[in-house]
């Protein structure tokens, strides 16, 4: 058992969410960065879906009761392992009794916090993702959570550390596909959306990052009768300022998607920090699929 | 339409056809469908990662949607105080007594057409016309579980205590949504529902 001493701003259990359940209103959830997640747990030998702590600006410490394996990763951290500096991205030996601290990372917004074993609360729907928009899954984290911790894999883990590349600085650039709907927008909306940067509010959270930027000014005004939403699409509400979906993101909306972003790209997104800007490119439908392999044999490489 | 790689969104004339093509698709939907999402117009069809939107779009063609019958998902009864605090509100709007909004509301047939809203929420589609009205204009911040609504040409039941802004007619003790049960939603599309005037 591994237990919470203090949180940061939010502090959730997160696997790879609870996918299927869309026509009963239930969203996928799940870690925001999926892929920092499944690096978690490669490293400390789990299944690369089990559940591990999303951990939101920093600011966690817990304190092992056992000797534990433990793997931190996505936006890096400071780390102190009862004085210890440590690195993200490796391999880190907890004795009981330790404290894990992470501290506010200088870039990037998420990290994960993998257990060997995993962390072992009551799956709801398949899943121990807490969805902060349906209110499903486990309460979020705080002080004095005990977290169960469950038995270690059969897998011992294969390497000592691995090795990330850092998101670049400057703008970060996100692929995204025209539509659904973006043939309700004015040509402006659509030169405005890939020409011009918008920056991530402060309005911003696991259901979506409202972005500050251009209007996206509409030609058709009629009411969009509610419609199924994927995770990335970026849906414009009558104030024309883009919402980009996350992983709590409701399972239909009422106002057009003007665009999506490329699947394997959502990862970055989330990791984007109010005042970080962001500026869309474009790519065919074609281009998507390319991008998604390119990340998929990049990703595997790092495993 | 695409949504990138991660959906497919099928938009079709009516909520009929939606209902015909989910019925077709939802016992065996194509490879690499991870998920169905039927709406008021259209059905998304999310993708599982790596799967081919071209594949998909030509498996979905391939399925003829006005053929296609609705699922039948079963017959649910739902037992309804009709106590409102909009009922008489919906009497004006609609030009009948409150008597007569209770009777339409019991007699029509209704089918749960597509969820969203919250977990466990069931747009329900019936042949009521006559209860078509307007969502209040101003929304409730505390609707209670149970509430059953009208708005628009729908019905609904709330499954949990949340804001809402439908008008609402009565209230039910059946509880729509449990996550200790399989399935946890009793309104799944395509699930026939009947409400039954209970005292």
């Amino acid at each position: 058992m591994i237990e919470v001493e203090r949180t940061g701003p939010l502090t959730t259990v997160q696997d790879l969410g609870r996918p299927g359940h869309g026509g009963i209103g239930v969203s996928p959830s799940g870690a925001a960065d999926r892929g920092s997640l499944q690096l978690a747990n490669r490293l400390v030998g789990n299944d690369p879906g089990a559940a591990a702590l999303e951990v939101t600006f920093g600011g966690l410490r817990v304190r092992a009761h056992r000797d534990c394996t433990l793997a931190i990763t996505g936006a890096p951290c400071p780390i102190d392992v009862d004085g210890r500096a440590e690195p993200v991205n490796a391999v880190l030996r907890v004795r009981a009794g330790e404290r894990v601290e992470l501290g506010t990372p200088p870039s990037g917004l998420r990290s994960y916090l993998a257990v060997r074993g995993g962390i072992a609360v009551e799956p709801v729907l398949g899943s121990r993702s807490t969805d902060v928009l349906s209110g499903l899954g486990p309460e979020q984290v705080g002080a004095g959570t005990r977290l169960p911790v469950g038995p270690p894999p059969r897998r011992f883990p294969q390497v000592d550390l691995a090795p990330v590349a850092a998101e670049p600085a400057g703008d970060l650039v996100l692929p995204v596909v025209l539509g659904p709907r973006a043939d309700w927008f004015a040509e402006a909306a659509i030169s405005a959306l890939l020409g011009e940067p918008f920056e991530v509010s402060a309005d911003s959270n696991r259901v979506g990052m409202r972005l500050d930027g251009p209007e996206l000014p509409r030609v058709r005004t009629e009411e969009l009768p509610s419609e199924g939403m994927v995770l990335g699409s970026l849906q414009v509400p009558p104030s024309g300022r883009p919402t980009l979906f996350l992983a709590d993101h409701p399972v239909t909306g009422g106002y057009p998607v003007i665009a999506v972003v490329c699947a394997s790209d959502v990862d970055r997104a989330a990791q984007a920090r109010p005042g970080r800007r962001i500026r869309f490119r474009a790519v065919g439908p074609r281009g998507a699929a390319g991008a998604r392999e390119s990340a998929a044999s990049s990703r595997e490489d790092r495993a | 339409m695409r949504c990138a790689d991660s959906g497919l969104l099928v938009e079709l004339d009516s909520l009929r056809e939606v209902q015909g093509l989910h019925g077709a698709l939802a016992d065996d939907p194509p490879a690499g469908v991870a998920d169905l999402v039927p709406a008021a117009r259209t059905l998304l069809l999310q993708l599982e990662p790596g799967a081919d939107p071209a594949a998909v779009e030509r498996a979905v063609r391939d399925v003829s949607a006005g053929s296609a019958q609705p699922r039948d998902g079963g017959l649910l009864r739902v037992p309804v105080v009709y106590d409102g605090e909009d009922l008489a509100a919906v009497a004006e709007l609609t030009g009948l007594t409150e008597r007569e909004v209770v009777d339409a509301h019991t007699s029509a047939q209704w089918t749960v057409a597509f969820g969203g809203f919250a977990p466990g929420f069931g747009y329900l589609t019936g042949d009521a016309p006559q209860l078509t009205v307007p969502r209040r204009a101003e929304s409730r911040t505390r609707v209670p579980a149970g509430a059953v609504g009208l708005a628009g040409e729908f019905s609904g039941i709330y499954p949990r205590e949340s804001p809402g802004g439908w008008q609402l007619i009565g209230r039910t003790d059946l509880e729509i949504w449990r996550l200790d049960r399989d399935p946890p939603a009793l309104l799944r599309p395509g699930v026939r529902v009947r409400f039954e005037e209970a005292r």
